[in-house]
């Protein structure tokens, strides 16, 4: 993501093999993505305004996507002040342990989210050793979407903080600032784009969650129910119109993070 | 890691961040994961077996890896070529497709699967119909879920190869090419050496995300039980039948292969970077 640089110079043209690739590939690439997420904006539409007005102002469906955009705002809220205070901790600090860490991380990526859902309700639901029972709750919704979140920030954070110069923080440092003020003036600005992105990533996986929640969450209408159950039941009940009028909305969202995202980019790419 | 003491946190501010971070970690993933571990192996290997010889579940582990196996060869294939153009070429709506490419991670995976339904559905799909006249069956069967899979790994490996071709630019490919390699002979000499652990490190974790693919191929699917239900379905539905030991040893195999994938990608990434 941050890592990406764009070629510095411009390249060969295409010739014949690489033509026939890019063919191929682009054939491929319209088949499986490009048509299809097309079919659900113009099944959409195909319904007219009204199927998007009835379907958007359910009170149903109202309520799932609310609960679906308060709780990733939330967890994205957790993940930017807990994400960056991982990446700090990794970084900068060293201590037994800190590669097992470092591993735990990566856990939730790796983890299929069907297993996530499992995971978290055998430590949360009914038989939980700390007698606690989150399943079927908003707190549910809450964990499920902190877990799956959980690398986002730390991942996007971590490799800029590896590259800051400590030569500046001594600098400050020399100049009479405190550790605090370093912090806050010197270290943090050089971050917020990291933070950034990775805060735009953990929104959009939060908005589009759903397999970690099946389990967990129990899919109460109008409690745990979120926005990609929504769409689910849409089109359990033969009802593709809804389904694709709630599915542009999170298409429409995602769409916007990844042009934030690409603005973040090439902020920062300019600046280095 | 030598610091002077000024640009570091004084002891105790240390000790309150690991503490609130190791706390949390502990909270949210080290401990759930451990307790289902623990869960799956409590009588021994007994559950593991029972849930083995279970021919659904070995129906739908053979599925899994079909589907798994043939998605992460087509986006081998799909991204090694994507990468090499996009880095290597000049072509209107460059751009653009390279934009395109990051779309998948962010949709969700139900929406995927509406999205595969609306075109590929054997009666109301846009191309559905054709496609069911001349003998083939998407939804509902194997097509299906391998594009689902397809579909949400597939900017993974473009995205671990694209920074490194990008990194070792095209001098020596040059090279090669004047000194009459053709196009063939310079990709398979001097290219894939040079971006070999990055294409592994990119199949790797698109063979962790597929293996755990769940929403998408639930959607296109149709979750028939031992026809076109995988390991991921298996364990939703033999949760929900209180068959818990089962899903548990379901759960934990997928779990193990996705930690080994993780695991192999950590000991191959700093060879990689040295």
């Amino acid at each position: 993501m941050a890592r990406r640089r764009r070629p510095s110079r411009a390249v060969g043209t295409l010739n014949g093999p690489s033509a026939l690739g890019l063919g191929v590939a682009l054939i491929w690439f319209s088949l499986l993505v490009l048509i299809p997420l097309a079919a659900v904006v113009s099944t959409a539409a195909a319904g007219g305004w009204d199927n998007f007005v009835t379907t958007l102002t359910n009170d149903q469906t109202q309520a799932a996507i609310r609960l679906t955009v308060v709780q990733s705002l939330l967890v994205t809220a957790v993940n930017v002040v807990m994400g960056t205070t991982i990446a700090w901790v990794l970084v900068r600090d060293r201590f037994w342990g800190r590669g097992a860490l470092n591993v735990v991380i990566d856990i939730p990526f790796a983890l299929p989210t069907i297993v996530a859902g499992l995971v978290l309700l055998a430590l949360y639901g009914k038989q939980s050793p700390l007698g606690v029972d989150f399943a079927n709750t908003e707190t549910a919704v809450f964990l499920a979407l902190a877990f799956v979140t959980l690398p986002f920030v730390v991942r996007t954070v971590q490799p800029v903080l590896e590259e800051l110069e400590l030569d500046v923080e001594e600098a400050a440092a020399s100049l009479g600032a405190s550790r605090l003020t370093t912090f806050r003036r010197v270290i943090l600005p050089s971050l917020v784009p990291a933070i950034a992105a990775g805060a735009a990533l953990s929104f959009a996986r939060g908005i589009s969650e759903y397999g970690s929640l099946v389990l967990l969450s129990g899919n109460l209408p109008f409690r745990t129910e979120v926005a990609s159950v929504r769409v689910l039941t849409y089109i359990e009940n033969g009802n593709p119109a809804a389904a694709s009028a709630v599915a542009t909305v999170m298409l429409v969202v995602a769409l916007l993070v990844i042009v934030l995202l690409d603005v973040i980019q090439r902020r920062v790419s300019r600046r280095g | 890691m030598a610091r002077s003491s000024r640009v570091r946190e004084p002891l105790w501010v240390r000790l309150i961040l690991r503490t609130v971070v190791v706390t949390y970690l502990v909270l949210l993933v080290a401990w759930p994961v451990a307790l289902v571990v623990l869960n799956t192996f409590q009588d021994g290997f007994v559950h593991m077996a029972e849930a083995l010889a279970d021919p659904v579940v070995q129906n739908a582990l053979r599925l899994t890896a079909v589907v798994a196996v043939s998605a992460v060869v087509i986006n081998l294939l799909f991204g090694v070529t994507i990468s090499l153009l996009l880095v290597r070429y000049e072509f209107p709506g460059k751009r653009a497709l390279s934009a395109m490419i990051d779309v998948p991670l962010s949709v969700s995976p139900v929406v995927v699967g509406l999205a595969l339904l609306l075109v590929y559905g054997s009666r109301t799909g846009w191309f559905g119909p054709a496609l069911a006249d001349a003998g083939i069956q998407m939804v509902f069967a194997t097509p299906a879920m391998v594009m689902a899979t397809a579909f949400v790994a597939l900017p993974l490996v473009i995205r671990e190869v694209v920074p490194v071709l990008e990194e070792v630019g095209d001098e020596q490919e040059q090279a090669a090419r004047s000194l009459g390699a053709g196009g063939a002979q310079t990709f398979w000499r001097i290219t894939l050496p040079s971006i070999k652990w990055a294409v592994v490190y990119g199949v790797v974790l698109s063979l962790a995300r597929s293996l755990g693919e769940f929403g998408a191929v639930k959607v296109v699917s149709g979750n028939i039980v031992g026809r076109t239900q995988t390991a991921t379905l298996v364990v939703e539905q033999k949760y929900q039948n209180f068959e818990q030991t089962t899903a548990y040893s379901v759960a934990f195999l997928l779990a193990f292969a996705s930690v080994v994938c993780i695991v192999v990608v950590s000991i191959l990434r700093p060879k990689e970077e040295s």
